[in-house]
């Protein structure tokens, strides 16, 4: 397999002590692409994220994650980070006290070599890019991490952190649940921006109204907890006319059931 | 001096401060006076003699210590049974204190490292270090001590307010918090020794804080320390006890006095960040006279010791006074720390606020004791009490105590408690972004504090950052 991809190889993994939810699950985000990752509610897409990003909730019983061919199983979430990968929260918490510039700068420095914090001006610089390209005020960079933001204005701050910690590769979990189509305009505009042949991306979405701001290169449909189909972006809109029903009967008829 | 070998035997009870349990500490024999172990008359009078005293100090410190011994130990809060007073020196002649080392190099390197991992300024790293020498900055602080006598302010040591300023000084020592208002407060009119004496003129705005380490003086940062602070009408200040790194003493026992007078319109801080090693036991009385339209606002900041007991309180005793007690708790492992806050509202329209935090951290207990009480006649008097706890695993534990006493139809009086658990899901969120577990929970508890910390001046606000870093280092298992 090519280096520069994400790749999940049949991956096996529950909630420690719990039953299985994803049973073997394939998946290749090459470096450059954008995937969307479409299902029903309970496939196994959340769980999906929160594994990748190495969630300690979950164990994971067989196969394996390959980040640009190293495996990350063994590493803990934060290395992760380090290594390049990002994780935009479906229900991203709140952290009172903590403003939002004062942890992207931690955050950034977190990612390089100690003794060589990143510069005043280079620092600002970057924020107030990413505040620009969200349509947002700087103040929003003084206000506490999430603490008193609408469920958009926390979407919003999960991309405003993607723009400034630029990752190789992030998943955006569900990042359209609960955004009217404003907030999901600007929230688009915020992943587009980040486009580019360094940078890799798996949208996780319920709908295929997101698909229509940020268009996927693939499609790749997950049900009870495997990949069962993957296609080019049409997909998304023949599964959002004909349903999930058709697509388990068609690709998945052991699945339905 | 038999007891004084050749590896100091009071460096064991450093153990736990900087978690090594081999310090190669020597002093040097027949360094320095101390009085023998124990508290008895003739310690309190040898004591006075010493220093020199007026004869009503003499009679003063006699008269507390016929107190203490008629009043005997609380019988609440903290268990202090490990506390053995025939195990304490009760005096160690001032500039050759106990624990004072002649030069830099002969501190152990453990400490010094911690004082430059947390920034401290070279000068109060000796100072806190207990190195008797001379402070290197004279420069900046005869500026500003120009400034102070231009201005009329007086700042100095205890001992040396009382020799210089013996009037003023008599008006106001021992006036508000008097011998017999507690058996510690009794035990440190005793002996005490050191503290800082200021008084600010009527209508004087002072723009710098006044911190204690400026004094420089080995004796300050004592274990008896007495601080007497004298706001005239309408003045305005803001002092700093600052003692933010482990301060480094052999003694097990420290109790502080603070007295503090605001009269009328005047604005006082009072703001101290403490962080005493793991064996000390601390126990200090710290209380405000508020007048008219006056204002008291105290910052108490606790970290370190084995037990620390300390209400920062606040007398509203004329109409306008406000008071205002800000903590911070932290208790780590073999520690309790029961601190809090009084509020006395005994006029009309007076207000008071305290916002305690506290954080427990394995065996660590941190307790919040407080007392609001509205007199009769102190019609419309306001306070309000918010407690937030943060637990850091499922062992540690904390504690509130409030006590309300309203006497006073009129009043309002509100109290808000909260204990939270430190959220696995915080953590699990701030690693993704690239923050270790350790930094992330370091990072949820300064936003817990934040809303404390921010009131300090900033490079105090990122000393107690380094600090609580250094806490929560190896929080990790």
């Amino acid at each position: 397999m090519n280096d520069k991809t994400l790749e999940i190889r049949d991956l096996r993994a529950r909630i420690v002590g719990g039953d299985e939810i994803l049973k073997g699950v394939d998946l290749v985000v090459p470096r450059g692409e954008v995937h969307a990752l479409m299902g029903p509610n309970g496939s196994g897409k959340s769980t999906l994220a929160k594994i990748i990003a190495g969630d300690p909730q979950y164990e994971v019983t067989g196969g394996d994650i390959l980040l640009e061919g190293e495996s990350v199983l063994e590493m803990e979430p934060d290395e992760r980070a380090r290594a390049g990968l990002y994780l935009a929260f479906q229900y991203p918490v709140e952290v009172p006290g903590v403003s939002i510039a004062n942890f992207l700068r931690l955050a950034l420095n977190a990612r390089r070599p100690e003794g060589d914090e990143i510069g005043v001006m280079e620092f600002y610089g970057k924020l107030q890019k990413a505040v620009k390209e969200l349509n947002w005020d700087e103040s929003i960079l003084e206000r506490n991490l999430h603490e008193g933001f609408s469920g958009g204005e926390k979407k919003r701050s999960e991309i405003l952190q993607l723009l400034v910690l630029e990752p190789r590769y992030a998943i955006l979990d569900e990042t359209d649940s609960g955004l009217d189509v404003d907030a999901l305009k600007v929230v688009s505009q915020g992943v587009n921006a980040a486009r580019g042949p360094d940078f890799g991306c798996l949208v996780i979405t319920h709908y295929q109204r997101l698909l229509n701001y940020i268009v996927p290169d693939k499609v790749h449909v997950m049900v009870n907890g495997r990949v069962i189909t993957t296609g080019p972006k049409e997909l998304a809109m023949e599964l959002d006319q004909k349903g999930y029903d058709w697509v388990r009967e068609t690709y998945a008829p052991a699945a339905a059931q | 001096m038999s007891e004084l070998n050749a590896a100091h035997p009071d460096a064991a009870k450093l153990e736990g401060m900087q978690h090594t349990k081999q310090y190669d500490f020597r002093l040097p024999e027949d360094y320095y006076y101390k009085s023998g172990k124990g508290l008895t008359k003739e310690v309190v009078e040898k004591i006075s003699y010493l220093k020199g005293e007026p004869d009503w100090m003499l009679k003063f410190r006699l008269r507390a210590l016929e107190i203490a011994e008629k009043k005997g130990r609380p019988k609440w809060g903290p268990d202090l049974s490990e506390l053995n007073f025939d195990d304490i020196y009760f005096y160690v002649k001032p500039t050759e204190r106990q624990g004072t080392v002649d030069s830099w190099d002969e501190i152990p390197e453990e400490v010094r490292k911690t004082y430059q991992r947390l920034g401290v300024p070279e000068a109060e790293q000796r100072v806190l270090a207990g190195v008797g020498a001379q402070y290197e900055s004279e420069m900046v602080y005869h500026k500003l001590k120009e400034e102070w006598e231009r201005l009329g302010v007086i700042f100095l040591d205890t001992d040396t307010g009382l020799k210089e300023h013996p009037e003023l000084f008599k008006e106001y020592f021992a006036t508000v918090v008097p011998p017999e208002d507690n058996y510690f407060a009794a035990i440190n009119s005793a002996v005490w020794s050191g503290g800082s004496f200021v008084y600010v003129p009527e209508g004087v705005e002072v723009p710098v804080p006044l911190q204690a380490y400026f004094l420089l003086n080995a004796q300050n940062i004592g274990q008896f320390e007495r601080t007497l602070i004298i706001g005239a009408p309408g003045s305005k200040f803001h002092y700093i006890e600052g003692c933010t790194a482990p301060a480094y003493t052999t003694n097990s026992f420290h109790s502080g006095v603070i007295e503090i007078i605001c009269q009328e319109g005047s604005n006082v801080r009072y703001s101290t960040i403490q962080n005493w090693s793991h064996n000390v036991f601390n126990l200090v009385t710290q209380r405000a006279l508020v007048y008219k339209d006056a204002s008291m606002g105290w910052l108490d900041g606790n970290l370190g010791s084995k037990v620390t007991m300390k209400y920062p309180s606040c007398y509203l005793l004329e109409e306008g006074a406000h008071g205002e007690v800000l903590s911070i708790a932290f208790a780590t492992d073999g520690q309790h720390q029961d601190a809090g806050s009084k509020m006395i509202h005994a006029a009309p329209h007076t207000t008071s606020s305290v916002v305690s935090k506290s954080i427990s951290k394995g065996s660590g207990r941190a307790s919040y004791r407080g007392l609001v009480q509205i007199h009769e006649g102190a019609e419309y008097a306001r306070s309000n009490v918010e407690c937030d706890a943060l637990l850091l695993d499922e062992e540690a534990r904390t504690d509130t105590y409030p006590y309300i006493e309203i006497n006073e139809k009129t009043a309002h009086v509100g109290h808000e408690a909260t204990v939270s658990k430190l959220d696995e899901e915080q953590i699990f969120y701030l690693m993704t972004r690239g923050l270790k577990e350790d930094e992330a929970m370091a990072l949820i508890v300064r936003g817990f504090l934040d809303p404390v910390a921010k009131e300090l001046p900033l490079e105090y606000a990122v000393e107690l950052n380094r600090l609580i870093e250094l806490e929560m280092e190896g929080s990790v298992g």
